[in-house]
């Protein structure tokens, strides 16, 4: 094999890992989308949210330790144990739950039947509190997030590629993990949606309000469902992101990064998100090693977004859209 | 009441028994607007009851209050013997009260077959992790549901279009997938409003046939909201006439037909 093209082959290996974990926060859009009709803007920062509480967990930080020094004049920030990563995950999701019940109880409830674009701007509402709420409780400084995931060059596929062709891969134990992980997730949701009866019902839900009211179904308890549900992609995805480059603020930025995938995947489809996340991840990484040279470099900012913006002229439902039927 | 006996005998209907729903005294008002002005009446297991009125007369409301999407300020509901306090639509479709829409709501993005089945939610018992742990169970639980409804689906004949997503029907199938779905809930009291609005004459015929037949064959109790004086007369056991949300009649179709207030607010002239 050419020495490009052994390149290339590496590169769109590790363009389709970086596409895993873009997926990974697509997808929680997708959830919210297909079943209350929100774009939710805050998922991203509930991504931060997450992987910054299982690190504050982990570490036994006290909540609010700041907050706390300043009315009392104490000086408490550390409870002094540290939890197992596995407890801790377990503590986050039900945060998360929590938080999805709060979401629904203050917010959504009282906005049924709003125009999405209220809807919408609620979600950006609830990003900023949760990025306030998040610094405040856990401090705003850069952590690192180690849950016992293996991480750094995989030996085997390196010795087996330099075997081969003379020239080892550099493939991120993390990134294949992620994709286990994804793959697991995706085919857990799509057997929820598809085949039990709150998938069913979420799906009635996301469809027609008042038509799953009549057959039985509690709009309340479907949204808390979906909104736990996002928590949860949400926590994967920020301990992905976090292991990978520690908990901070930009950790909250992936979300826009989530966008050109969904314009490409369509906002609807779950098996979308994948796709939508792997082109982008292998078409970004692709185009730096091909034509990044020629420009200056730095493509991987902007490929994505000029991408998605090539499909919303050709093809506006996204691949695996609803195409959009108007009966006239 | 006599009435609902001899209307057995009149409309050929199933057995008809005792009051399963009663409404005593409701109003409901919207703002500065009573829509409906208090209003008595019960309904009886097994009968065919049906609402009618000029439009705006309040029984769409009405049959809104019955299944709980609006709650009335005054006035009881008596449920199986019951008083049923402030519910919503969501629980009184768990208690065994199905519902069809003027404007059909149906999913329209799932097929016919998964329409029918979310109107099984109501004998769907295991839990989420039941079904993800204990698969034998959920398994034969869904089995038993899917043949239930496609039980019904052969009765309302609609076995061509199981797999079809339901934004492709034309308009009186929807309407029957929509029967479909509330049946398939086996409730105690089915509400229609307004089951042949928009249809042709032949898809009317199909549609009074499946009513009569689910009456005859499961023994439904069915209410029904409707505008053809026609279909109304030969469905129905029993009639309640609503003008400006007031009661001005109620009673055998027959007795209806003679009321001199039903024939001055709605039929302006009697018919015979």
């Amino acid at each position: 094999m050419p020495d490009q093209l052994i390149f290339a082959t590496e590169v769109f290996l590790n363009g389709l890992m970086a596409g895993v974990l873009y997926a990974l926060v697509a997808l929680g859009f997708v959830l919210i989308y297909k079943a209350s009709g929100i774009f939710n803007y805050a998922q991203g920062v509930m991504a931060l949210f997450a992987a910054l509480t299982l690190v504050g967990i982990m570490k036994g930080q006290v909540p609010f330790a700041h907050l706390i020094n300043a009315v009392f004049g104490t000086h408490v920030h550390y409870f002094g144990w540290n939890v197992p990563a596995l407890v801790a995950i377990v503590l986050t999701m039900l945060v998360m739950v929590g938080l999805a019940w709060a979401v629904n109880e203050i917010v959504f409830k009282h906005l049924v039947n709003q125009e999405p674009i209220l809807l919408f701007m609620a979600t950006i509402g609830i990003a900023y509190f949760l990025e306030g709420i998040g610094d405040m409780m856990w401090g705003s400084e850069i952590k690192k997030l180690d849950v016992g995931l293996p991480q750094g060059i995989n030996l085997w596929i390196d010795n087996v590629t330099y075997n081969a062709f003379g020239y080892g891969f550099f493939i991120d134990n993390l990134d294949i993990v992620a994709t286990v992980v994804a793959a697991v997730l995706v085919f857990t949701l799509i057997v929820f949606a598809q085949y039990t009866k709150q998938g069913r019902a979420m799906r009635a839900v996301a469809d027609d309000h008042q038509a799953a009211l009549s057959v039985g179904i509690s709009l309340n308890f479907i949204w808390v469902m979906v909104w736990s549900l996002a928590g949860f992609v949400a926590l994967v995805a920020g301990i992905m992101w976090g292991t990978k480059s520690g908990v901070q603020f930009s950790l909250s930025l992936i979300a826009l990064k989530a966008l050109p995938v969904l314009m490409l995947g369509g906002f609807t489809s779950i098996p979308g998100a994948i796709v939508g996340g792997l082109i982008i991840g292998v078409g970004e990484k692709l185009f730096e090693f091909a034509i990044g040279p020629m420009v200056g470099g730095a493509t991987e900012n902007w490929f994505a977004y000029v991408l998605a913006l090539v499909f919303l002229v050709f093809r506006p439902q996204g691949l695996f859209g609803e195409k959009i039927i108007e009966r006239v | 009441m006599a009435n609902g006996v001899r209307a057995q005998a009149a409309a050929g209907g199933g057995i008809v028994g005792d009051v399963v729903l009663e409404m005593e005294n409701i109003i409901l008002r919207f703002g500065g607007v009573t829509a409906i002005k208090d209003i008595s009446f019960d309904i009886r297991r097994g009968e065919i009851r049906a609402i009618i009125g000029p439009n705006g007369a309040g029984k769409s409301s009405m049959l809104n209050v019955i299944s709980g999407f609006y709650h009335p300020q005054e006035g009881q509901i008596w449920y199986k013997g019951r008083e049923r306090p402030a519910m919503k639509p969501y629980e009184v479709a768990l208690q065994g009260i199905a519902r069809t829409f003027q404007n059909i709501a149906l999913f329209e993005g799932m097929t016919v077959l998964d329409n029918i089945m979310t109107g099984r939610i109501r004998q769907m018992k295991s839990g989420l992790l039941a079904q993800a742990l204990w698969k034998g169970k959920a398994e034969r639980e869904e089995t038993e549901n899917r043949e239930s409804v496609e039980r019904i689906i052969d009765f309302l004949e609609i076995q061509h279009i199981r797999k079809t997503p339901v934004g492709r029907l034309p308009y009186g199938l929807k309407k029957r997938v929509e029967l479909a779905r509330a049946l398939a809930a086996e409730p105690s009291i089915l509400l229609l409003d307004e089951p042949m609005a928009g249809m042709n004459v032949e898809e009317k015929e199909d549609m009074s046939r499946f009513v009569l037949d689910v009456n005859d064959e499961f023994g439904t109790t069915i209410v029904l909201i409707e505008h053809d004086m026609g279909v109304v007369m030969d469905l129905s056991d029993r009639v309640v006439v609503m003008d400006y949300g007031r009661k001005i009649g109620d009673g055998t179709p027959d007795e209806v037909r003679r009321n001199q207030d039903v024939i001055d607010a709605y039929l302006g002239v009697s018919h015979d």
